[in-house]
Formats: structure tokens, sequence, C-alpha cells
């Protein structure tokens, strides 16, 4: 009966009558065939995302004949872990982790007391120029990254810092997105507290350490998870401005590793893809809540 | 000196008509913090104005001189770039005027990167605006399942670019790639999608778009649960449904959502670089060459600094036009639908 009314050609027969009902399709009476539709949707559209996800991890993890075989072997008949064990031996990958998590961990930091500092400044601080100041920063979004690539690279090596870390962190840390997360977020912060704490005589510093990031912390850390997620998967910058393998971050090692192994080698290209994709999956789903409202925060303004 | 205002919402005064306590903030920095009467400027007070104003000075600084040294200054800076020619090499740069723009549209192959980063940008913004839209709705409905989809759709998002261009790679393998399978289901044979000036393009956009559309299916779904529940309700009164409803209701409610996600997928899809870099570094040819591409290409493995700092003139001017549009038209937007 359910098969029946699932069924796509019966949608528009006139003699059912569910169908014609159709001002009450948001109500609890949805039809069947409705809803049917529905979760086949959903599923199709699960199916869109995580087939390739799935095809990415089962492929790591299949040995060399299951990958060039036809037809297609879907499940590994056994998993082995010969490609991640292939991949790391043939690059660095222990030095492009170790220059990823640096890079991403002190970038992260820095541009996270930036925009702290920067929030707290134009939500708790006077200043009569505030809204030029503010259109500067922000404006700062709308600037394409390609345009200021190759004056960043010739400032970099003026100053000496191609092939460092330096080179690669500090022309990422300015703030403009997360700075206005913080910023809406900071506006909602009850200043009679604040007030309070004035009138004990507590300075802007410490009303900023003692009140108002504990009081943000929620979205501190939103804006913490979104940035990290950002640097981590930056890919232009630290390919152009590193030259040797030891400086690569891991989605440059991704592309070194490509070059090594050619097209002919995928169990160990998915295996490399899968030790860059792995730590932000994770992070993910971990806190996907947190990074999907954070950004949607940003959309609505 | 006291403060009477609690909330910086409140103290634009009373605006005309009624605003709602949940009205969406605007983009703008708050106005100083109000003050019901205007105090007498004594020399105390002046000189607390002094003080805050170098705290505030001193707390944006940092960010603001990484903006100035790392955004503004190399974009303007870029600008003059382009009317000389250089190599980074070569102690100065040689002045040739307007020669590098001259060449650039003289040459057909620079006509194809345009038509290219045209077609990338806009079937990936259309498709994953459209798509996004549809799977958004789908997923705001009551269903089983609905948030492992929305998981799942997202989850691409978060994956860095490399990783995501190198699986499509895989995939779109003609021997041993997804893609063999899924036109073996039709018959057919699969296309050699990246290394086929035919194909390469369509590679790039099909491999972004699947990138980008969790993100645009995320806040089309949050938008959609943000929507006035009693207005549906009326609708519903009057006999709207289904496709009606979506086109009459939904979709005039969720314009200023809808222009901000074309807005920003614009200038993220004229910068897509990592899944370009890793499919098909542009090629064959120049069959899937971009703007973003080229500009890496000609600075960085042809030196060619003038060639490519015109390019990236070329992408500003047109981000920039497009921003412009945002700013005029979006606030319009906004303001029609509060």
């Amino acid at each position: 009966m359910s098969a029946q009314t699932l069924d796509p050609d019966t949608l528009d027969t006139p003699s059912d009558p569910a169908p014609r009902n159709r001002g009450r399709a948001r109500g609890p009476q949805r039809p069947p065939w409705k809803t049917g539709l529905m979760i086949g949707g959903v599923l199709a559209t699960i199916a869109v995302f995580l087939v390739p996800l799935y095809w990415l991890f089962s492929s790591a993890l299949k040995p060399h004949q299951d990958i060039y075989t036809w037809p297609l072997q879907w499940i590994p008949l056994e998993a082995t872990f010969e490609n991640f064990t292939e991949a790391w031996d043939s690059a660095p990958f222990d030095r492009f982790f170790l220059n990823s998590i640096i890079t991403t961990g002190v970038g992260t930091l820095l541009e996270i007391t930036l925009a702290i500092l920067c929030a707290y400044a134009f939500v708790f601080v006077d200043f009569r120029f505030k809204k030029i100041a503010f259109v500067l920063i922000i404006g700062s979004l709308m600037l394409p990254g390609h345009v200021t690539l190759i004056v960043n690279y010739i400032t970099v090596a003026n100053l000496g810092w191609l092939n460092s870390y330096a080179g690669i962190i500090l022309p990422g840390i300015a703030s403009a997105f997360a700075m206005f997360l913080l910023f809406q977020y900071m506006r909602t912060i009850d200043r009679d507290i604040l007030q309070a704490a004035e009138i004990d005589g507590a300075g802007h510093i410490r009303r900023m350490l003692t009140i108002v990031v504990p009081l943000s912390s929620p979205m501190i850390l939103t804006a913490t998870l979104i940035v990290m997620v950002g640097k981590w998967n930056e890919y232009v910058w630290p390919l152009i401005v590193t030259s040797t393998a030891d400086m690569r971050t891991l989605p440059i090692g991704l592309l070194f590793l490509r070059s090594q192994e050619g097209y002919s080698n995928w169990g160990v290209i998915m295996a490399g893809a899968v030790f860059v994709s792995l730590p932000m999956l994770i992070l993910f789903f971990l806190a996907q809540k947190r990074i999907i409202g954070g950004l949607a925060a940003g959309a609505m303004k | 000196m006291s403060i009477t205002v609690r909330s910086p919402r409140t103290e634009h005064g009373p605006l005309p008509g009624s605003v709602p306590p949940e009205a969406p903030d605007e983009p703008r920095a708050p106005v100083t913090r109000g003050r019901s009467v205007e105090r007498r400027r004594s020399p105390q007070r002046r000189r607390r104005v002094r003080r805050d104003a170098l705290l505030f000075l001193a707390l944006i600084a940092p960010n603001l001189l990484a903006i100035i040294v790392f955004s503004y200054y190399p974009a303007l800076y870029n600008i003059g770039l382009s009317f000389f020619e250089w190599d980074f090499v070569a102690p100065t740069p040689d002045w040739v005027g307007l020669e590098n723009y001259a060449d650039l549209f003289t040459d057909p192959s620079f006509g194809q990167v345009l038509m290219n980063t045209l077609i990338f940008t806009g079937v990936s913004v259309v498709g994953s605006l459209v798509l996004g839209l549809v799977l958004g709705s789908l997923l705001a409905t009551k269903v089983p399942l609905t948030g492992f989809a929305q998981t799942m759709a997202f989850a691409p998002h978060m994956l860095p670019g490399a990783a995501v261009g190198i699986l499509w790679l895989f995939m779109f393998d003609p021997n041993y790639g997804l893609s063999r399978w899924a036109f073996s289901v039709f018959g057919a044979e699969s296309p050699s999608w990246t290394t086929t000036s035919d194909w390469s393009l369509w590679a790039i956009t099909i491999a972004y778009t699947w990138q980008r559309l969790g993100f645009v299916t995320v806040i089309c779904y949050t938008a959609i649960l943000d929507l006035p529940k009693d207005l549906y309700e009326a609708a519903a009164l009057d006999g709207a449904h289904g496709w009606k409803l979506f086109r009459h209701l939904t979709l005039p409610l969720l314009s200023p959502i809808t222009f901000f996600l074309s807005i920003t997928g614009i200038i993220s899809a004229a910068q897509a670089f990592d899944i370009i870099s890793i499919m098909t570094s542009g090629g064959p040819g120049v069959s899937s060459s971009t703007l973003s591409w080229m500009v890496y290409e000609e600075a960085f493995q042809k030196f060619d600094i003038g060639t490519a700092s015109a390019a990236a003139t070329v992408l500003l001017v047109v981000l920039l036009i497009i921003t412009y549009v945002q700013v005029r038209y979006g606030d319009k937007k906004v303001n029609y639908d509060s």
C-alpha cells in the first residue's frame, strides 16, 4: 500500500482526494505520498554528500587491487592502512602536520586577540570617528584576496619573511568577520554590570578581561572555531610564500603528494586527503551547532 | 558621567512607527553612547573624552594596521603595478602605461579566461542558490533524518578545498572513479573530465558547487525557520499553497538572504583557487583558467607581474561594482522588508 502511494506516477491521479487537499499540506494531515516524497528527497540529499565522502574514506582503506577493479568495489574486502603509511613515507607529512598546527594555532590566537580588542573598543569606548574606522575594517571583507597576493608577496619578501612562519601567519591576522561576530555579541551585554564595575574603580582593561571576555566566551569560542577552520584550509597564500617542502602546510602537501604519486596511485592520494580532512571533520562533528550558528549569524547580520 | 541608556539598540531615539524589538541590527557602527541630557563640556569631561579616544585608537590599532598593511595598501599598490612591466627580479619596474591592459584585451585567451570566470561563477552561484533553496525548504519540514542531512550537507564546506579538489579528481577519473560507474548506469562512457578542454571547466564547477551547496542550504534553512509563522497561517486561510505559497510569500521574505548569498557567492567564486589548482591547473590550455588562477599563473609561474596585476585589477573592479550594487540595492531590500 505505502509503496504504491510513493509511486510518482500516481501523484496526480484525480481520483485520489489527498493531493487535492493541498491547503492542509503544512498541517499534521500531510498525505502519505507527500511525506514519502520528502523522505526520498532527504535521502537523496544525504546520498549526494555522503557518497563522495564515503568514497574518500573507503578508497583510503582499500588495498591497491580493490581500487583498480571493474565493476567498482563499493565495500573494501579488507581494510588496510598501507595507503596511510605509504603516503606518510612519500611526503614529509609529519612536517606538514607540525606546520599546519603551528600556523593555524598561532594565527588563530593572534586574530582572535585582535578581534576581541577591536570589538570591545567599538562597543564600549567612546570615539567620534568610530563609524569611519568600522567601515574601513568591515569594508576589507569585500576586497578579494587575490588582488593583494602580489604586493603582499613583495612586502613579505622585503621583510625577509619568505618561507617562514611569520610570513605564513602575519598577513592573515587582520580580523573583520570574527570582529563583526564579537561586536554583535558584545552589544547585547547588559551595561549595568559594567557600570557597577566602573563605579568600583575598574578601568577599561580590567572590565574587558574580567567581565566582557567571560560573558562573551560562547561567541569567542564560535569565532575561534570558524577562524581556525579557515586557517587550516588556507591554500594560495602558504603555496606562494613557502618554497621548501619542510615549510609546507597540509593542503599544499596534498598538491606535493599528487605530483609525487601522479594519477596512478589513488589509494595513497586519498589517504593523504584523509590526513588533511579528518581534523576538520572531527572538529565539525564535535562543534557543528556552534560553527553553523556562527556562520548563520554572520549571514543574517 | 552617568550612562543613562542601557542598550545601544534603544539609543537612536523614538523612530516613526513601531519597531519590533527583534529588528535586525544594521551593519553600522554604534553611535557614541547616547546622553539624554547634553552636558556642559567641563575640563574634566574633555580629559575623559581624550583618554577614551586614545584608548580606542590603541585597541583598534593592531587590527586596523594589519588591515591597512595587508589589504588596502596592497590593493592600491597592485593597481599601480599594473602600469609597469616587472619580473620580481629586475631592480626597477619599467613604466609601460596602459600596455598591459591593451595586451590583455586584445589577447583572445584572456577573453576565454573572462568567459570561464563568468560561467564558473554564474553556474556555481545560481546552481547552489536554486538547489540550496530547494534543499533548505526540504530540510525545514518535519520529516525524519533532516538533522543528519543537514550535517552531511555542511560537512564538505569544512574541508580544505585542496582535499575536495583531489577527491573530485579521483571521482572524475574515467577508468576507476565513480564517474565511470555513474555513466555506465546509463550505458554511457565517462568523459575524461579533467584532461579534455570540453569538460575541464565543468569538472571544477561541479566540485566547487558541491562544496558550497551545503553552506547555502544551511543558511536558507536557518532563514526559513526564522520566517514569521502567522503569515503562513494567514496565507493558508486564504487558500495559498504549495508553489504559490513559495513563490509569493517565501521567496520575497527570503530576498535579503538570497541577495546576500548571491553576492558573497560571486565574491568567493571569483576567488576560487584551491580546487582549480589541484584539479586542472587551469588546463588543458586555458580551458579551465579563471581570473584568480590566471593572476597566480602569470605572477608566480611566468613572473609577468604587469600582466598579473592588470588581471587582478580587472578582478577588483568587477567585484567592486558588484559590491556597490549590493550596498545600494541590498539596503533598499532590507528596508523594504522591515
